[in-house]
């Protein structure tokens, strides 16, 4: 069954003929959103992007609307908007698609959005491992400007608001809003202690501040431009709007795919979008929103109850790609990152290969991530390099409970949900490398 | 309840108990004020809250209320209902909210503790048999306290630099470090000097001063002092002693008239370090490096420990003898000194007064600037003693001209120095060839050599009394050590000297009771009684001496008064 994509976001990208400039963009209706949003009132554009339910598409999947709701008006200080575009979290590709193939559509986005918070001042963070998307970024925030829809009087509003692209240090923990506030004030990306640091309240400079990823800023354009309500039309209840998949691994024709939320299920992602698994091989477990989401296994079923009530008995392939019914599985959507891993994967490899990339990355600031991630990261080497004991298997999972829930930021969770899920989802493989490794033990001792 | 509106405080309850503290009072001092301990590293008192060692972890709840109606929640036995969230809080970063719940001792608080001290202990060397901080040492205690109890750790522990010298008095081994964060907060924050930092990351994380920079300030030992475990040492400390063997005697510190609180730290008669005394009044938690040191001048080689006559070693009693002949033999000056106690500036007064009735007495001022923080523009820690004993009336000159001009005059027979450098004071010695001197003093020097009779005395640290300090907080100091063998102490001396001049019975040198006179005596001191002085002073009314220059300028928790600051 051939499944077709429902690009809104990606609409133009990938077109022949479609390039980055500013007169592509605005020969396909560019800025047109900007010249109805400046002609509205900012709090009718809250209200629109409120009503519209569209969630954040970084990873956290908090609604866009609420989250600006929570914006400290009183205080007097300059509002800032910043766009997260440090897209780090492994498996996930899709900010990098819109940088690079339509910045136009992001300016725009975050324009729109400045005039309805007015900011006072926008930025765009973007990770240091992207200099061609920084450059794509700076070029076209220049051709923005030429022609008035950045800088000075935008359409002669009487608004003005500037974009600041800055570049981060490669640092994944940059993209935790408040790690990133920290990094852009110049200072080491260590996240903040939220309360009372809540970047509405006191984000950049202690002023009030809204951080939006990349996806979530472009979905505001479209939601100013077909309305709030229309947009709470699109895609499921609660879970409105599309949503780009970055789907990798194990599949035939890995890539990014928009669609609806809730228009396809994760089976019909993995089979008739991408093509399925490779010829003789079978699936065996995908990680359905970047790396830090907890692994679902091919066999498993998954049973329970919706937010609104209904319950469910799905197996993997029946998940609907959405916020909730992820959430509801156990899991998250993330970052949209779909790692899919057939049946050559072993399962001690990946998750050291997980874990090093989150010891590597954590701050540093608070206890248990910064040495718990680089625990596990020692215990699944050792056990992958055949020094696995059976008390590893265990050892690992404390070491995840002794994480999760008790970190500064959600780092802890992101670095213990792999170790976590891996181990008890394939507890049989854990234990497995411990027998057959049982051998080539030696000289490990207590310290 | 009632009492809510009046003192303006509010109700938060510590593991069912209801303590009553200032709304947004964080949880570990509010725990604290009921004798319940929260275990932590990073938080400090008197430093910013950055909640990163996580070892404080409570659970936290919330009186719950109706969303549609807004009313309270109640249990099924009518009682608040409390929403507890699901995730731990840092109690550090927890204020104080109306109504706030905590659990300190719940099952999942403990497994919190036991996971972070587990955590902390991983990459710890665990070298306590060589650290300098055994004994006194966070990890050792909450590890005892709150850990697991045994290592599940087979891995290959970090290696990070070791014997880092961050500056002439501070020691690192970043492999002891936790990470806390505690000193870059104090060099930042306090110090006013911020070269320290982390570098790399996780836990790599490596503490190390900025390129170029070392941590060479005058506060940099109260890095090692606010250290939780043995990373940050004392050059000067440390590999000398155990810190359980020291004996522990509240101090104050003589470098100026700020009146640091003090621990001194003393084994068998010999100092080895001292350390800041917590007042929130004065000096917080911090004091000098420079304060520090001045335990160096008790065992020094100019030490003045025999008494003398013509340069040869006397009995004390006929050394008391050949003082009283001077004393009557002449007119007489005397110099009394900002370094005296209340008592023994009290006792020189009486001394002053059996000698007669126009006896010139003078104090050396000791006007340094300072440093804005805890060292002051006066150097003496107890002019303001010299004013409400009596025994002056005005501040003290830098230099005793007057003195000096009296002798070319022929005034004066006899000087009765009590404790201070003359020729330091600006006398020259021909002027003190003219003149006999009877020099009472800690250590030898000019003044000492040009003197016909010497008395050595104690410091500071080998005897007791008081200071009054800038702000007139009378403050006390306890003996830490004995003084050299057959010395009197300062106040016996005096005690002695002032009985033979006036043939009463000798007064018990002991401060205490020196102070049952000084409480009839002295209007603004009555009522005190020595014994009673609160560990952290009593604040002594100076109104009557706010019309006087005083040199002192801001220092933390003093702002000079209009009436007094000089420009």
């Amino acid at each position: 069954m051939a499944i077709s994509e429902q690009r809104v976001i990606l609409k133009h990208v990938d077109e022949p003929g479609y390039d980055p400039g500013i007169e592509c963009y605005v020969r396909h209706g560019g800025y047109e959103t900007l010249r109805k949003a400046v002609g509205m009132q900012p709090e009718e554009i809250c209200r629109g992007v409120e009503v519209s339910e569209v969630r954040g598409r970084g990873g956290a999947g908090f609604p866009a609307g609420m989250k600006w709701k929570f914006l400290d008006r009183k205080s007097g200080k300059p509002i800032y908007l910043i766009c997260n575009a440090d897209e780090s979290e492994p498996g996930t590709f899709k900010d990098r698609q819109i940088m690079h193939k339509d910045p136009h559509q992001l300016i725009e986005g975050m324009m729109v959005s400045a005039f309805a918070i007015q900011a006072a001042l926008a930025f765009i963070y973007i990770r240091e491992e992207m200099p061609q998307a920084a450059r794509i970024l700076e070029a076209a925030i220049d051709e923005a400007r030429a022609r008035g829809f950045v800088g000075e009087d935008i359409l002669g509003s009487g608004y003005s608001c500037e974009i600041v692209v800055h570049r981060g240090a490669a640092a994944y923990i940059c993209g935790e809003e408040t790690g990133l506030i920290e990094s852009l004030e110049g200072k080491r990306a260590y996240p903040r202690i939220k309360p009372p640091y809540f970047p509405a309240a006191l984000g950049l400079y202690q002023c009030p501040t809204i951080v939006n990823n990349v996806e979530t800023l472009c979905h505001v354009k479209h939601v100013v431009a077909i309305g709030g309500e229309a947009f709470a039309r699109t895609g499921s209840p609660g879970n409105t709007g599309t949503r780009i998949w970055c789907v990798s691994g194990h599949v035939q024709r890995p890539g990014y795919y928009e669609f609806e939320c809730g228009a396809l299920t994760l089976g019909e992602m993995i089979h008739d979008v991408c093509g399925g698994v490779h010829p003789g091989r079978s699936l065996k477990a995908v990680i359905p929103g970047g790396s830090s989401a907890k692994i679902l296994r091919a066999d498993e079923r998954f049973t329970g109850k919706l937010k609104d009530g209904t319950e469910f008995d799905w197996g993997l392939n029946d998940i609907p790609l959405d916020f909730d019914s992820l959430m509801a599985c156990g899991s998250m959507s993330g970052s949209g990152g779909i790692i899919v891993m057939d049946d050559r994967v072993d399962m001690v490899e990946a998750l050291a290969n997980i874990n090093a990339f989150y010891s590597h990355e954590s701050c540093g600031q608070c206890t248990p991530c910064r040495e718990g991630s680089l625990w596990m990261k020692k215990i699944t080497k050792r056990m992958a390099e055949g020094g696995a004991r059976t008390e590893d298997t265990d050892l690992l999972l404390s070491i995840g409970d002794q994480i999760a829930g008790r970190t500064i930021c959600a780092f802890g969770e992101a670095c213990a949900w792999p170790t976590q899920s891996f181990v008890s989802k394939f507890r049989d493989e854990f234990l497995a490398k411990a027998s057959e490794d049982s051998g080539k033990r030696k000289g490990l001792r207590l310290v | 309840m009632n009492s809510e509106k009046h003192d303006n405080l509010i109700s938060v309850h510590i593991d069912g108990e209801e303590v009553r503290v200032p709304p947004g009072t964080n949880m570990i001092e509010a725990a604290r004020s009921i004798g319940t301990e929260i275990p932590h590293y990073c938080y400090h008192p008197k430093l910013s809250v950055v909640g990163n060692c996580r070892m404080c972890l409570v659970e936290m709840g919330m009186p719950g209320r109706d969303r549609e109606t807004g009313e309270p929640m109640l249990d099924e036995k009518g009682q608040p209902k409390i929403l507890w969230m699901p995730k731990p809080a840092v109690a550090c970063a927890t204020g104080a909210a109306p109504g706030m719940h905590i659990r300190t001792d719940s099952a999942l608080v403990r497994s919190c503790r036991e996971g972070v001290m587990e955590f902390l202990l991983v990459n710890h060397p665990l070298d306590c048999p060589i650290c300098d901080q055994a004994g006194e040492c966070h990890l050792q205690e909450f590890a005892t306290d709150y850990g697991r109890g045994y290592s599940r750790f087979v891995e290959e522990k970090n290696v990070k630099p070791k014997r880092t010298r961050l500056g002439p008095r501070v020691m690192l081994d970043d492999e002891r470090c936790i990470l806390c964060s505690r000193c870059i907060r104090f060099c930042k924050e306090i110090a006013d000097d911020d070269v320290l930092g982390f570098i790399d990351r996780g836990s790599y994380s490596t503490l190390t001063c900025f390129p170029g920079k070392e941590l060479a300030n005058n506060y940099s030992l109260n890095t090692v002092d606010i250290c939780p475990v043995g990373a940050l040492t004392s050059t000067d400390f440390r590999f000398r002693m155990r810190p359980w063997f020291l004996k522990q005697s509240p101090s104050i510190c003589i470098e100026s008239s700020v009146g640091v609180n003090t621990v001194v730290w003393s084994r068998e008669g010999t100092i080895y370090r001292i350390t800041p005394r917590r007042n929130d009044a004065v000096n917080d938690t911090w004091m000098s490096d420079s304060g520090r040191t001045l335990y160096k001048g008790v065992d020094s080689g100019d030490r003045m420990n025999v008494y003398t006559l013509e340069g040869r070693p006397a009995d004390a009693g006929a050394v008391l003898e050949e003082c009283v002949a001077l004393l009557r033999g002449g007119s007489v000056a005397v110099v009394g000194s900002g370094r005296s106690s209340v008592e023994e500036q009290w006792m020189l007064k009486r001394t002053v007064e059996a000698l007669g009735d126009e006896i010139p007495v003078y104090l050396v001022g000791r006007t340094e600037p300072g440093d804005g923080l805890l060292i002051s523009n006066d150097r003496n820690p107890n002019v303001r003693g010299a004013l409400l004993t009596g025994l002056m009336d005005t501040l003290p000159a830098a230099t005793l001209d007057d003195l000096g001009a009296r002798i070319e005059a022929g005034e004066i027979d006899t000087i009765l120095s009590f404790g201070e450098d003359l020729c330091a004071a600006g006398l020259a010695r021909g002027q003190l060839k003219k003149v006999r001197v009877i020099y009472a003093g800690t250590h030898h020097n000019d003044c000492s050599q040009r003197s016909r009779v010497e008395i050595p005395l104690l410091t500071v640290f080998e005897r007791s009394g008081s200071f009054v300090n800038q702000q007139f907080r009378l403050q006390r100091f306890s003996r830490a050590i004995p003084g050299p063998e057959g010395v009197y102490s300062d106040l016996a001396f005096l005690a002695l000297l002032h009985a033979r001049l006036t043939g009463l019975r000798p007064m018990r040198p002991e401060p205490a009771e020196i102070w049952k006179h000084l409480s009839r005596e002295i209007a603004a001191l009555r009522g005190i009684e020595y014994d009673r002085i609160s560990d952290t002073g009593v604040v002594i009314d100076g109104s009557k001496f706010a019309h006087l220059p005083f040199c002192e300028g801001k220092s933390l928790h003093y702002e000079p008064t209009a009436a007094t600051a000089v420009s």
